[in-house]
């Protein structure tokens, strides 16, 4: 009991302490939210009433934008498109990576840890400076403005931190369990798919949450990769619509948004998991 | 080629139980897609990046005018390149004086158990779910010289002259800064709380009751406890600055007049606008040179600790 007592008395010393954290998270919160709130609501202004009052509640109320960009078949195609990318190489980083990772955890033989090695020493390169290469060897491939060029590259440049992640967790579950598993008579393909993945969920999810973020917000491999707008990724899609409606922001910052609604659904419903994907995932290296 | 490797005696002891010859078919078929891919796509492009390097190459047709080291000394002397380097620095040094700090003082005031720490929570991190392109056309609204922020200030003084964030070349990489921070800073602030959450309370319970005001605990028990996260931070923070693309990209494409040129677009620019591939990958050759030679001393001499920390905890 005293120590409850000391505890609150070391965090907030008075109460003048108090309202002044507040007000600093406070003001914190309206730094990230006013730019986040002023595409929303600005999509909703027309273009005169958006330019004079950019940080106004709309009136009136015009959903033309919103509406006008929901008719467009480019939209839903680039949404499709982006949909398509991050299901794809999030499944594909999934499986082969804890494919791997199964083997780096369970499994002995000699040269293993090296070609663990091999495998996270990846962490050490970003996209950034393979990009060149990279393009050509996906022209040489024919992967040129194809989504396959685009999930490929991403998949590869994911592994090593997949796997790192997901080594760990197949490493932490028990023996015992494994060995129970092998004198049931199960193979190691049963052991792995019917056992270990499902013990595992976790680290798949923190995988899972990773991949799709890195993958729905990329930029630099759709812009070097992809040519022709109908195969498009949102990141590109908002950067062509932006430059087609120029001095139009409110079409703009309404097409932002739209954009956007599938990233916010996402993190508000797996914040958690969101989180701890991405923190994890950065203590790479 | 781990097919004739030898079973070790853990092997041995479960072999009772499966052929040892099975075992290592399995351990070679989960191994190759990822061992193929990534080799392929990632580890083969890396060496040829270092190989293109050496020749003067439009991309097209086999690579064959070996220049030698003419294109490296081509980056080190170019004065854009130069420039483009300090853009780089200049955003690393600010994220190190004002981001990790602004990070750390907003996990430390929101702490461990203040009311509504969850929300603040969510809002904070918002914006690094987002898409960089989202948040540098989102910025870019709000740096238009006849609306958003230069009409926000205007309203509160009169006589304020609109800015051009983006366009005044002395004004553009603190612009960008802000940017950079807004769309980052989440991140950094998420670390901290998930550091202060592993530090024990009761050492600074102790403190505290040895007479040390809540200041005086912060200061000498609660930042000297988070040192790895600190660490960890900075370092995350370093390498991130040396690759700035996207936020750059979308927002100014490295302009006006080169005033927000980075290492990265400088890359672009050579690689894929002027078609001067084999400069282009000594430039990323370059880039990741000073990253290697950041990042590798960084972990021997700096972050070695919080590794053995960490292993014998």
């Amino acid at each position: 009991m005293a120590e409850t007592v000391m505890t609150e008395s070391t965090q907030r010393a008075s109460p003048i302490g108090t309202v002044m954290r507040y007000a600093v998270c406070i003001i914190m919160s309206i730094f990230v939210l006013v730019p986040i709130l002023t595409a929303v609501t600005g999509g909703f202004k027309e273009r005169g009433q958006l330019m004079a009052h950019p940080f106004a509640i709309p009136n009136p109320v015009r959903f033309g934008n919103y509406s006008d960009i929901l008719q467009m078949g480019t939209f839903w195609r680039q949404l499709s498109n982006s949909l398509l990318v991050t299901a794809s190489t999030t499944l594909l980083v999934l499986g082969v990576g804890s494919s791997a990772a199964f083997v780096f955890a369970r499994m002995q033989f000699r040269g293993r840890d090296w070609i663990a090695t091999y495998f996270i020493f990846g962490l050490l390169f970003p996209t950034t400076i393979a990009i060149l290469p990279l393009y050509i060897l996906i022209r040489r491939l024919g992967l040129i403005d194809s989504l396959w060029g685009i999930i490929l590259p991403q998949v590869a440049f994911q592994l090593p931190i997949a796997i790192l992640i997901l080594r760990t967790f197949f490493t932490s579950i028990p023996k015992e369990i494994e060995d129970a598993a092998y004198v049931d008579g199960a193979s190691p393909f049963e052991f792995f798919t019917r056992i270990l993945l499902p013990l595992a969920r976790p680290g798949l999810s923190a995988v899972a949450v990773l991949t799709v973020v890195v993958s729905w917000n990329n930029y630099f491999l759709p812009l070097v990769v992809l040519n022709s707008s109908q195969k498009y990724t949102l990141p590109l899609g908002v950067m062509q619509f932006t430059g087609q409606y120029g001095a139009d922001w409110s079409m703009i910052l309404a097409f932002i948004t739209l954009a956007m609604v599938p990233a916010v659904a996402f993190y508000l419903i797996a914040e958690r998991q969101i989180i701890t994907g991405l923190t994890t995932g950065a203590v790479k290296g | 080629m781990q097919a004739k490797a030898l079973a070790t005696s853990r092997a041995i002891s479960s072999a009772r139980v499966r052929p040892d010859r099975r075992r290592i078919a399995t351990a070679v078929l989960f191994l190759l897609p990822a061992f193929v891919i990534y080799s392929l796509l990632v580890l083969f492009p890396v060496v040829q990046a270092a190989y293109y390097g050496f020749y003067k190459w439009n991309g097209l047709g086999p690579a064959t005018d070996n220049v030698g080291w003419d294109n490296f000394n081509r980056v080190l002397h170019d004065s854009n390149f130069q420039t483009a380097l300090r853009h780089n620095v200049l955003i690393l040094v600010l994220s190190l004086l004002v981001q990790l700090p602004l990070a750390l003082s907003l996990a430390l005031i929101v702490g461990r158990q203040m009311r509504g720490r969850a929300v603040f929570r969510t809002i904070f991190f918002l914006p690094y779910v987002l898409s960089e392109v989202v948040a540098g056309v989102v910025w870019r609204f709000l740096y238009q010289p006849d609306s958003g922020l230069n009409q926000l200030i205007g309203n509160v003084y009169a006589d304020w002259r609109p800015r051009s964030w983006l366009g005044d070349t002395n004004l553009v990489m603190y612009s960008l800064f802000v940017v950079i921070t807004w769309k980052y800073i989440g991140f950094h602030i998420i670390l901290y709380m998930a550091g202060l959450q592993n530090i024990p309370r009761e050492l600074e319970e102790a403190a505290a009751l040895d007479g040390a005001g809540p200041l005086r605990v912060i200061r000498d028990v609660t930042i000297p406890l988070l040192g790895p996260t600190v660490r960890l931070s900075a370092f995350l923070s370093v390498l991130g600055s040396l690759q700035f693309f996207d936020v750059i990209w979308v927002m100014t494409t490295g302009g006006p007049v080169g005033a927000s040129e980075t290492m990265a677009t400088y890359m672009y620019r050579f690689g894929f606008q002027r078609f001067q591939l084999g400069y282009g990958a000594a430039v990323s050759l370059v880039i990741f040179l000073l990253c290697l030679a950041f990042a590798l001393p960084y972990q021997r001499l700096v972050m070695r600790r919080d590794y053995e920390y960490s292993g014998t905890a």
